[in-house]
């Protein structure tokens, strides 16, 4: 769907402008005499250099301790041309040549040194081999913790070994007994099963499951909960919303246009149904970077590779394609290494990272994995489709080509290709024809405009001449104006194609990713700038993290050597994010940072048996997962305790559980629901709940209307919210859901009014509570204490204190004696006809209460 | 224990001495460990909007930026180009043009001289077009930049640009980045609120987002239909009486349950719910201008068309700065004229440029200038050449996107009036004189509002981000 140019002419041009360097006038003059290396030069470079670009670092690719380094270059290129000092971007440097940055940058050396080096390099930079230093200095970073290969390390001694279930336990107690705490008892089984239910399946526990767990005395009557979530299908559901954020999923292009991308939803599908079987983590990552590379790919494996499919897509008129592509392959590199490695290596764009030991050419040569990647749409039915599809689909083409025949588009549109070639490529030489090109390179659907225009018509597939033909009649006008339009009946004929089209059986489409046939060069962009081009940069995993893959690794020998044993960060940053969302926050609290400037772990040594374990069991992540809640820590309480305030104010020695606020969709899915109404349908293409006029309108996009689900749609889960990346669902943008734009490893847990007020007064929630209070009604019996006992246990899985209970009923009784006065509100709550209408008004707004709180939107 | 002494921020100690048992003294403690750090607040029971004191003397406390969506064009409303007449209807020479980057025409497009007339005003003597009479008349009070650049050529990365400082999704905004420094004043109000008139803009939501910030500082939209802030009047069935029933009750529960569980985060939620009543309470009162004077609608034009929607938004910009909300944004779409650029510029001026110097008169009239910082801005500029999209029509031409050099302007909170800043070369082809890039502006909003841009940082993903990014330098002679 998004187009990709490569133009080469303008790389070359770049080079061009690259090897010409500005000349400048005022460089102090070379010195008269023979320059003696050692004497004369390397003191200098000793002096002011070797500090970023000596043994250590070497800062913009650049060494001036090795000769055969030096004279190669850095970033830009080399730097010393021998013989040409005038030219040599050194000399440049130091003399303070304009628009470049001078060096060494806050001191300056004198006139006399400048013409010294300029000597030295106009009698040929010779650099006698004795005088090379080639001690290597170990680099920056090399010690840092999670750089070390992985061992799995032996569960600690601890006194109360009754405490201890399995070993996460012995790492945790044996750190409290250090400090002289006690862990937290165990809490209550409603709550444990509450808790266990939110976090594995996002949903919580009905009153049945909750008394058959409390009335089960088997030993192992936890274990077969686990076992039972662990095996539900809303499992996938729950945990893919957590693989999404870091996918930074959407359902729309994102930038000004936003158009909607129908089908996204394919790779949300995929990712439900692999987390559902438990695949395992290996194969989930090669799917997903790779997939596409694998020997005769499955369609299940090529929808894998959405995964990087949800770049954002510019299709303002006017902006410059190479810029945005280029911007997806930072994307993808950067998305790559903050998923697997944990590390910020997008900080690397623009210059070497400033604390951890990723270069720039680091980060270049990540990116050059992504740099020969096409976009590309495929046929990827969902089960059902094909049969139907194949019996109709000749049908379907021969009425579609006689609608074309009909409005005469094979010999307007020759006609208008040629014309749009030669306005493409004579820019300028038609005004209005230019707009006409420019539209094709962003909004053809489903491909790539130039690229297909370009090529013979013989030589298209299907799919992209049907792209060209519907990009034909849509935009058109632009090319011949509207009173031409208007006589050729395009509009007409559009609408009768897209009925046409919706009255035959469709094939559902994947947005995917193909290794482009054509490869071309990447390059390192200097400062970041993509029209910037420094050195040429191969396909490379980054140089602190050990030998290369493979001679000239591939994609998929990158997805292989992050799930190997050669790459320490995958398994430890992967069983860290599950440790979040199991405990609220990471082992490492920075889970999107592993590098020098992200908090240690906590607990070093248990994240690493959690991650040993992990590539031990195949990579399952249900059984480490599994691992981590048959634990006695996490099965302990989360109340706030009077001596940890002071003691460990953050919880960070686990010395209870944390109340964790729901993110966005949970709250939405408990609402819907404790209420009944929640739809259990599982994936499918994204929904449209009710949302307030006024929303959608906000962005540019506003044609693009929010036309609400009907039937049991409006009340699925909230994972499968139609995501509009500029103007997103209400609830979603306020509670923190992240915006699709990046990764986002951890979300933020915000406390605000604009989320009390949607609570409170959004129609979809009172909406739940009229459902819930129907509901408590129907299903228990007669008077207000059993009903008020039911309601609390479906909504919090406890009975009501006595307090509660008396302040609750205090409420109820004001409340209808308020709606004794309010007639119309009665109407407005109240099923029509029902003989105890202010007593049901009452309960509305009772279970409106109960959804509202802080306990029943909160994970304890 | 008075409920409303709990609820109360100020006398939060108060409660937690008084609670029975250790609770109120674990979360007394938490307070005071979190009060005893320097700097920006941790314990959650710390409102994150409390008014905070910059680090740096600071003119301006409020922001009012008027956001012009869809890139204004310079040449006929602020720097006028005489020596455009030359060229009118031919090709610039190819040595000026050679290394443009345009977004729709070719450099090769012909130059479109304006037909508009520029006038001396104030005692400064800034030039403004005739389509700004009533900016005019406040010339003294303006600072007019008129050497603005940006690297986007784009709506959307344009605007992502000014507001977040960089061309790509996901960063905090402008105002965002004031009330995550400033907190508000505002007591029954958001910190940031958004107006909106006229069409939709590229940026959307993105341009008054959080971003990587929690969502207590995103700009909160103040709607033209319906409610004024999303869900914010009750639904059917539920009136004032019933919402404070609901209120009272989930309050007390609330805080039974804090009580067992020990939780700073439920006081924290108690607290938000009773400001959403109070702003559910407020917002009659701000939207209500029966106790205007009839001068004070006149001087907007809030009864007249075409006047009307930008007015209210002015006038309702006033009255939330008097209120305490510290960042006000209007954003007016849209001034993309790609075509029929006088009549666009005739329209969007009529709409708006009464309001907005009955704004400044307002403010100042009131002693509020001083201290409220205006920004009339948009997301850059238009080119001196001409767009033509149908040659075969009448006064189609309009002007293309065009970061090299265009104007801006700013009044108040710190700002020096009545001088023009830099200048572009004779063709409005690229700066002449002071280049003021959009990194530098953002500087200097924060400068106003006493905050050093390089020190406003907030830690995510391994770094120190800011608004600025890593460039920006504070235009100084902007500056009081």
């Amino acid at each position: 769907m998004v187009l990709k140019i490569v133009r080469y002419s303008k790389f070359a041009a770049f080079l061009f402008a690259l090897a010409s360097l500005p000349v400048f006038a005022q460089l102090p003059p070379a010195a008269e005499r023979p320059i003696d290396f050692a004497k004369d030069i390397q003191p200098i470079f000793a002096q002011n250099c070797y500090g970023c670009h000596g043994p250590q670092m070497q800062t913009s690719g650049l060494r001036l301790d090795d000769g055969a380094s030096a004279l190669k270059g850095g970033n830009s290129g080399a730097v010393i041309q021998p013989g040409k000092s005038a030219e040599s971007a050194l000399v440049l440097r130091i003399a303070g040549a304009p628009n470049m940055m001078a060096m060494p940058p806050g001191k300056k050396l004198s006139p006399e040194q400048v013409g010294v080096i300029r000597a030295w390099i106009d009698q040929g930079a010779k650099w006698p081999a004795s005088e090379t230093k080639v001690a290597e200095a170990p680099r920056r970073g090399a010690s840092h913790w999670s750089f070390q290969p992985l061992h799995k390390p032996e569960p600690p001694a601890v006194r109360d070994a009754a405490w201890v279930r399995n070993p996460v336990d012995a790492f945790v107690l044996a750190r409290l007994e250090r400090e002289g705490i006690a862990p937290s008892p165990e809490a209550s089984k409603p709550t444990l099963l509450r808790r266990l239910s939110l976090d594995l399946i996002g949903l919580p526990p009905t009153p049945a499951e909750i008394a058959g767990f409390v009335n089960d005395n088997r030993p192992d009557a936890y274990e077969r909960q686990v076992n039972r979530l662990l095996a539900s299908p809303h499992y996938g559901e729950k945990w893919a919303r957590y693989w999404l954020d870091l996918a930074h999923y959407g359902d729309s292009d994102g930038y000004e246009k936003d158009w909607i991308r129908p089908s996204a939803w394919r790779y949300r599908e995929w990712v439900i149904n692999a987390l559902n079987s438990d695949m395992p983590f290996d194969e989930f990552t090669i799917d997903q970077l790779a997939g596409d590379l694998l020997p005769h790919p499955t369609i299940e494996q090529r929808v894998a590779t959405g995964f990087h499919r949800n770049t954002l897509t510019n299709r303002e008129g006017g902006v410059d394609n190479e810029q945005f592509r280029f911007e997806n392959v930072i994307a993808r590199a950067s998305t790559t290494g903050l998923v697997w490695m944990g590390l910020t290596v997008g900080c690397a764009q623009c210059h070497d990272h400033k604390f951890d030991p990723t270069t720039q050419k680091d980060f270049y040569s990540l990116a050059a994995f992504f740099d020969n990647v096409e976009e590309t749409d495929i046929d990827a039915p969902m089960p059902g489709e094909i049969g139907p599809w194949l019996e109709t689909h000749d049908e379907y083409r021969r009425k579609r080509q006689a609608l074309l025949d009909e409005y005469h588009v094979p010999e307007l549109q020759k006609e208008w290709e040629a014309k749009m070639i030669d306005a493409g490529d004579h820019p300028g030489k038609y005004t209005d024809w230019d707009l006409a090109w420019d539209v094709l390179l962003k909004l053809t659907v489903g491909g790539d405009g130039e690229k297909i225009i370009r090529k013979k018509p013989e030589a298209r597939t299907q799919r992209e001449q049907d792209a060209l033909t519907d990009h034909f009649i849509t935009y058109y006008f632009y090319a011949v104006g509207d009173a031409k339009n208007k006589e050729v009946k395009f509009k007409e004929l559009a609408e009768k194609l897209n009925k046409l089209r919706d009255s035959y059986p469709h094939l559902t489409q994947a947005l995917t990713l193909t290794e482009s046939k054509e490869p071309h060069k990447s390059y390192l962009r200097l400062r970041g700038n993509y029209k910037n081009l420094g050195i040429e940069v191969h396909p490379g995993t980054p140089e602190f993290l050990g030998p290369q893959p493979a001679e000239n690794p591939t994609r998929m020998d990158l997805a292989r050597w992050l799930v190997s044993s050669k790459n320490p960060l995958t398994a430890r940053v992967t069983v860290n994010r599950f440790w979040q969302e199991l405990f609220g926050t990471g082992i490492v609290k920075t889970s999107d940072d592993f590098g020098m400037q992200g908090d240690r772990p906590t607990h070093p040594q248990l994240l690493d048996w959690l991650a040993s374990e992990f590539i031990e069991n195949g990579w399952s992540m249900k059984k480490v997962q599994k691992i981590i809640v048959m634990s006695a820590t996490y099965r302990q309480t989360s109340t706030g305790r009077p001596d940890l305030e002071s003691k460990d104010p953050a919880n960070t020695l686990l010395a209870r559980q944390t109340r964790i606020r729901l993110p966005a969709e949970l709250i939405r899915d408990e609402a819907l629901a404790v209420s009944g109404l929640l739809s259990p349908k599982i994936g499918g293409p994204s929904v449209r709940p009710f949302q307030p006029d006024g929303v959608s309108e906000l962005g540019y996009g506003a044609g693009v209307k929010w036309k609400e689900s009907e039937g049991e749609d409006r009340y699925r889960r909230g994972l499968y919210i139609h995501f509009q990346r500029t103007t997103p669902y209400p609830l979603l943008a306020n509670f923190d859901a992240p915006r699709g734009d990046v990764t986002v490893c951890a979300r933020l847990r915000s406390d605000t009014p604009l989320q009390a007020l949607n609570l409170l007064n959004d129609p979809v929630f009172l909406e739940a509570a009229r459902a819930f209070a129907y509901r408590v009604r129907s299903e228990a019996p007669g008077d207000f204490e059993s009903r008020l006992r039911y309601a609390y246990q479906l909504a919090v899985d406890r009975n009501p204190t006595a307090t509660e209970h008396a302040r609750l009923e205090q409420f109820f009784e004001k409340q209808k004696s308020i709606f004794d006065k309010e007639p119309k509100s009665v109407d407005a709550l109240a099923s029509a006809g029902a003989p105890d209408r202010v007593n049901e008004a009452a309960w509305v707004t009772l279970s409106s209460v109960l959804l509202n709180l802080d306990e029943f939107i909160t994970r304890e | 224990m008075n409920i409303n002494e709990f609820l109360s921020i100020q006398s939060r100690r108060a409660f937690f001495r008084s609670c029975a048992g250790g609770i109120g003294n674990i979360a007394l403690a938490n307070l005071l460990a979190s009060e005893g750090r320097a700097g920006v607040a941790k314990s959650p029971v710390d409102d994150p909007l409390t008014a905070k004191v910059p680090p740096l003397p600071a003119k301006a406390k409020n922001v009012i930026f008027l956001f012009m969506e869809g890139a204004p064009s310079q040449m006929d409303l602020f720097d006028p180009k005489p020596a455009l007449k030359k060229y009118h209807g031919h090709s610039l020479p190819p040595s000026l043009t050679k290394n443009l980057q345009l977004a729709f025409i070719k450099p090769t497009a012909a130059v479109l001289a304006s037909t508009r007339e520029f006038k001396r005003y104030g005692q400064c003597g800034m030039e403004l077009s005739d389509l700004l009479p009533h900016t005019a008349t406040c010339a003294d009070d303006i600072c007019l930049v008129r050497s603005m650049h940006s690297e986007a050529f784009n709506h959307h990365p344009g605007q992502l640009l000014l507001f977040t400082g960089s061309i790509q999704p996901g960063r905090p905004t402008l105002g965002a980045w004031s009330l995550y420094g400033l907190g508000s004043e505002a007591k029954n109000l958001p910190g940031f609120v958004v107006l909106t008139s006229g069409s939709g803009t590229s940026g959307g939501s993105d341009n008054f987002s959080s971003g990587f910030l929690p969502s207590t500082y995103a700009g909160t939209v103040f709607r033209n239909t319906g409610d004024p802030i999303l869900y914010l009047k009750n639904p059917a069935g539920i009136s004032n009486a019933t919402q404070r029933n609901r209120l009272d009750v989930l309050k007390h529960l609330n805080q039974e349950h804090f009580m067992r569980e020990a939780d700073v985060e439920i006081a924290s939620r108690i607290h938000s719910y009773e400001l959403a009543f109070r702003m559910q309470a407020s917002s009659p009162e701000l939207l209500d201008f029966s106790k205007e004077s009839p001068a004070t609608l006149e001087m907007y034009g809030v009864n007249k068309e075409p006047t009307k929607p930008y007015a209210t938004n002015c006038l309702l910009a006033r009255r939330m700065v008097e209120r305490g909300v510290r960042f006000v944004m209007l954003m007016h779409a849209s001034w993309d004229h790609h075509s029929e650029i006088n009549a666009g510029l005739t329209k969007q001026c009529g709409i708006t440029d009464q309001p907005v110097a009955a704004l400044i008169k307002d403010l100042k009239q009131r002693g509020l200038l001083d201290s409220t910082l205006v920004v009339w801005a948009g997301e850059f500029g238009r080119t001196p050449m001409a767009e033509i999209r149908r040659p075969e029509e009448v006064n189609n031409a309009g002007r293309d996107h065009h970061p090299n050099g265009y104007s801006i302007w700013a009044a108040g909170g710190g700002i020096r009036g009545g001088q023009v800043i830099g200048s572009t070369d004779e063709l409005g082809l690229s700066v002449a004189e002071g280049k003021v890039h959009v990194h530098d502006l953002q500087a200097t909003i924060l400068r106003c509002l006493g905050f050093d841009h390089t020190k406003l940082t907030y830690h995510h993903m391994g770094r120190d981000f800011r608004l600025t990014d890593v460039e920006g330098t504070v235009v100084d002679k902007m500056l009081v």
